[in-house]
């Protein structure tokens, strides 16, 4: 049994040898941006970006339709006119008709799904990934990402934010220069300038963290209640106790 | 109208009674908790016992419902625990409660564990009190490990595949016992369905026999108590310890309290903080396991981590797993390597409170340790506070020996 002697060898190796190579942004620190999940018609807009943009090569099969109706305050009518196109059955969940295989033709690896990638990715990562697109025509696509080294999928949202491309990277000819973010200018304008495809992203990486977990709208407001009762009930708790006690101390 | 009373009062005696003619009701509740008799002098440190069975019963509650919705099989567990998530009703909350159950369970253990530590509760009549303690520490941690792999993150299942190739680092029979462990030679969907398996019905139970054969133990040696003071060589004329008060209604009044309190941090995490930045649920297990695509970052949850630091530490594979084992197995020595007659560290000498605090230091450093990617500098401070961690317990026989003691009182102070 070769084959897992060697497994466990590489995994132990793995495990021994799990290098300084954590950062997925080139050495870089990520954007920042504050989610901020109470913006309601934030939250509808980037459904509207996810929906026209994302939700044809990716899925997000845990979600469905009508729960992010009603989290959101979008009507049903609404929801099947401007926000379903692959089915008319609001309580569906986000899939797509692209099948895996020929997903894996077109990009070399299949979309991963949505749902909860803002919980596994974060939302700076998110935010960071969708601003750092630049031209690279050694690339299928054309394009690369400062945050997302080489990665498959092409710049869906270019037409909103333009092309941007990476200073100085031809002008010091053959020397070494790890790219940063400040790199990145923009060479082609959008349809979008750019504080407008900020705040399109903002919204988008809103939506995508109320995505990762549609009860997040919620929990903390119950939450607050269930404290409130628990610091209540502490009062009469600690008067028991003291009662109790009185003829101990 | 106290007619009516008396006539409830009179039937609940008679039903009482009744039982108690062909049942040891009566005796079982005077035995272990109204006639039970505690130390006074309870501080603190006393709560996490009451709390373990807490959180204990949260997650034998909140398991049995996500049972329910859960499905253990390698294509559906990641999408079922979304299901949870989402479309069953409170289902997010039974989980969040689940998971932060499974943390919560491990602090409440590791304070009620340097509790024993600080006040000498596994020296001598308690050893098999602490020797129970010590195997419900053990099942726990592969309740816990079984646990881990059931959502089929990428932690999970890249967790479990190191853990499980550690067993193959053993001579001889290495290789046939990691395969025997997963059934399989990865781990995979078989593997998935004997841990739900152990996970639901075997370690459970296991737990909750060891909880009776502790409780029985504790009750039949009674508890020490922050002064280290046998309460049962000081009685009165009935009998009754006189530093001891009833465990009921004294007792449960106070954790009842101390449960409220406990409860009001539980429910902060599970309603405002529910991943704890990470530790509580890793980023990385959002990610559904892909057995194609290893992890950058493999690190276990925070409350394994002293330990994998441990075995990171040991450059050779075999040594670093002995040292492991070694590091969890070694508290149940505790009570044979101590040789001081003192129990508390309020009257213990200088040598076993340096020791200890000594102790203390390395096991949360070397829990950091356990998170971060090796350097060289880090696995240098691994290794030391490693030395530290097992001086700790090889070197007890010498410096309690030895230790300057303070004379115990006779009585608890209060």
């Amino acid at each position: 049994m070769p084959s897992y002697k060697q497994l466990y060898k590489l995994t132990f190796i793995l495990l021994m040898s799990i290098s300084v190579s954590a950062s997925a942004a080139g050495g870089a620190k990520l954007m920042h941006m504050e989610v901020d999940l109470s913006n309601q018609e934030s939250l509808q807009r980037g459904a509207k970006t996810f929906v026209n943009y994302c939700l044809s090569c990716h899925a997000a099969a845990y979600m469905r339709y009508n729960r992010m109706g009603q989290d959101l305050g979008i009507s049903e009518d609404v929801l099947k006119a401007n926000f379903m196109f692959g089915t008319d059955k609001v309580g569906d969940t986000m899939t797509i008709a692209m099948t895996n295989a020929d997903s894996l033709r077109f990009f070399g690896v299949s979309p991963p799904d949505l749902s909860v990638i803002a919980r596994a990715r974060g939302a700076d990562w998110l935010y960071s990934y969708f601003k750092t697109f630049y031209v690279d025509k050694s690339r299928p696509f054309g394009v690369n990402n400062l945050t997302f080294k080489d990665v498959g999928m092409p710049h869906v949202l270019w037409e909103l934010q333009g092309a941007q491309r990476l200073a100085h990277m031809e002008s010091e000819g053959g020397e070494h220069h790890t790219p940063t973010y400040a790199d990145l200018e923009i060479i082609t304008p959008g349809k979008q300038s750019e504080a407008e495809y900020d705040q399109t992203i903002q919204d988008l990486v809103n939506f995508m963290v109320y995505l990762g977990e549609p009860i997040k709208l919620k929990r903390g407001k119950i939450g607050v209640w269930v404290l409130m009762y628990l610091f209540v009930f502490l009062i009469v708790a600690y008067m028991l106790k003291k009662e109790y006690w009185r003829d101990v101390h | 109208m106290a007619n009516i009373e008396k006539n409830i009062i009179d039937g609940l005696t008679g039903l009482r009674d009744w039982v108690d003619d062909r049942f040891p009701l009566m005796q079982n509740w005077n035995e272990h908790l109204a006639k039970y008799y505690a130390p006074k002098n309870f501080n603190f440190w006393y709560y996490f016992g009451s709390f373990a069975l807490l959180v204990f019963a949260i997650q034998i509650l909140t398991g049995i419902w996500l049972t329910m919705n859960y499905k253990p099989s390698a294509a559906d567990a990641f999408a079922s625990v979304e299901y949870i998530m989402r479309d069953v009703s409170w289902g997010w909350f039974i989980r969040y409660m689940h998971s932060t159950g499974a943390s919560a369970f491990f602090i409440v253990i590791y304070l009620h564990m340097f509790r024993a530590l600080l006040y000498g509760s596994y020296k001598k009549p308690r050893e098999l009190l602490w020797l129970s303690g010590m195997g419900l520490y053990l099942v726990l941690m592969g309740e816990a490990f079984f646990g881990y792999l059931l959502p089929w993150g990428q932690m999970s299942y890249w967790g479990a595949q190191v853990i499980i190739s550690l067993f193959g680092a053993l001579p001889i029979i290495g290789d046939d016992l990691s395969l025997w462990i997963r059934g399989d030679f990865v781990v995979s969907d078989v593997t998935l369905n004997r841990f739900f398996s152990l996970h639901v019905i075997a370690f459970p139970l296991l737990i909750f026999g060891l909880i009776g054969a502790h409780i029985l133990a504790l009750h039949e040696v009674g508890s020490n108590n922050p002064d280290g003071v046998e309460i049962k060589k000081n009685k009165n004329a009935e009998g009754i310890p006189v530093d001891g008060i009833p465990f009921h209604p004294y007792y449960t009044v106070k954790d009842i309290f101390g449960a409220t309190v406990f409860l009001i941090f539980f429910f902060g995490v599970v309603f405002f903080m529910p991943e704890m930045n990470g530790y509580f649920l890793e980023h990385a297990n959002f990610v559904p396991a892909d057995p194609l695509k290893t992890p950058e970052h493999i690190a276990p949850v925070w409350y394994f981590t002293p330990f994998y630091a441990i075995l990171r530490a040991v450059p050779d594979q075999l040594g670093g797993v002995i040292a492991m084992g070694l590091a969890t197995n070694i508290f149940l020595l505790l009570p044979w390597l101590d040789r001081s007659p003192v129990k508390s560290t309020r009257y213990r000498g200088w040598n076993f409170r340096c020791a200890l605090t000594l102790f203390v230091i390395s096991f949360l450093v070397l829990g950091w340790l356990g998170m971060q990617p090796v350097t060289p500098l880090f696995t240098w401070m691994a290794r030391f506070f490693s030395l530290v961690y097992f001086a700790f317990f090889l070197l007890m026989p010498f410096y309690t020996a030895i230790d300057n003691d303070k004379s115990v009182p006779d009585r608890v102070k209060d």
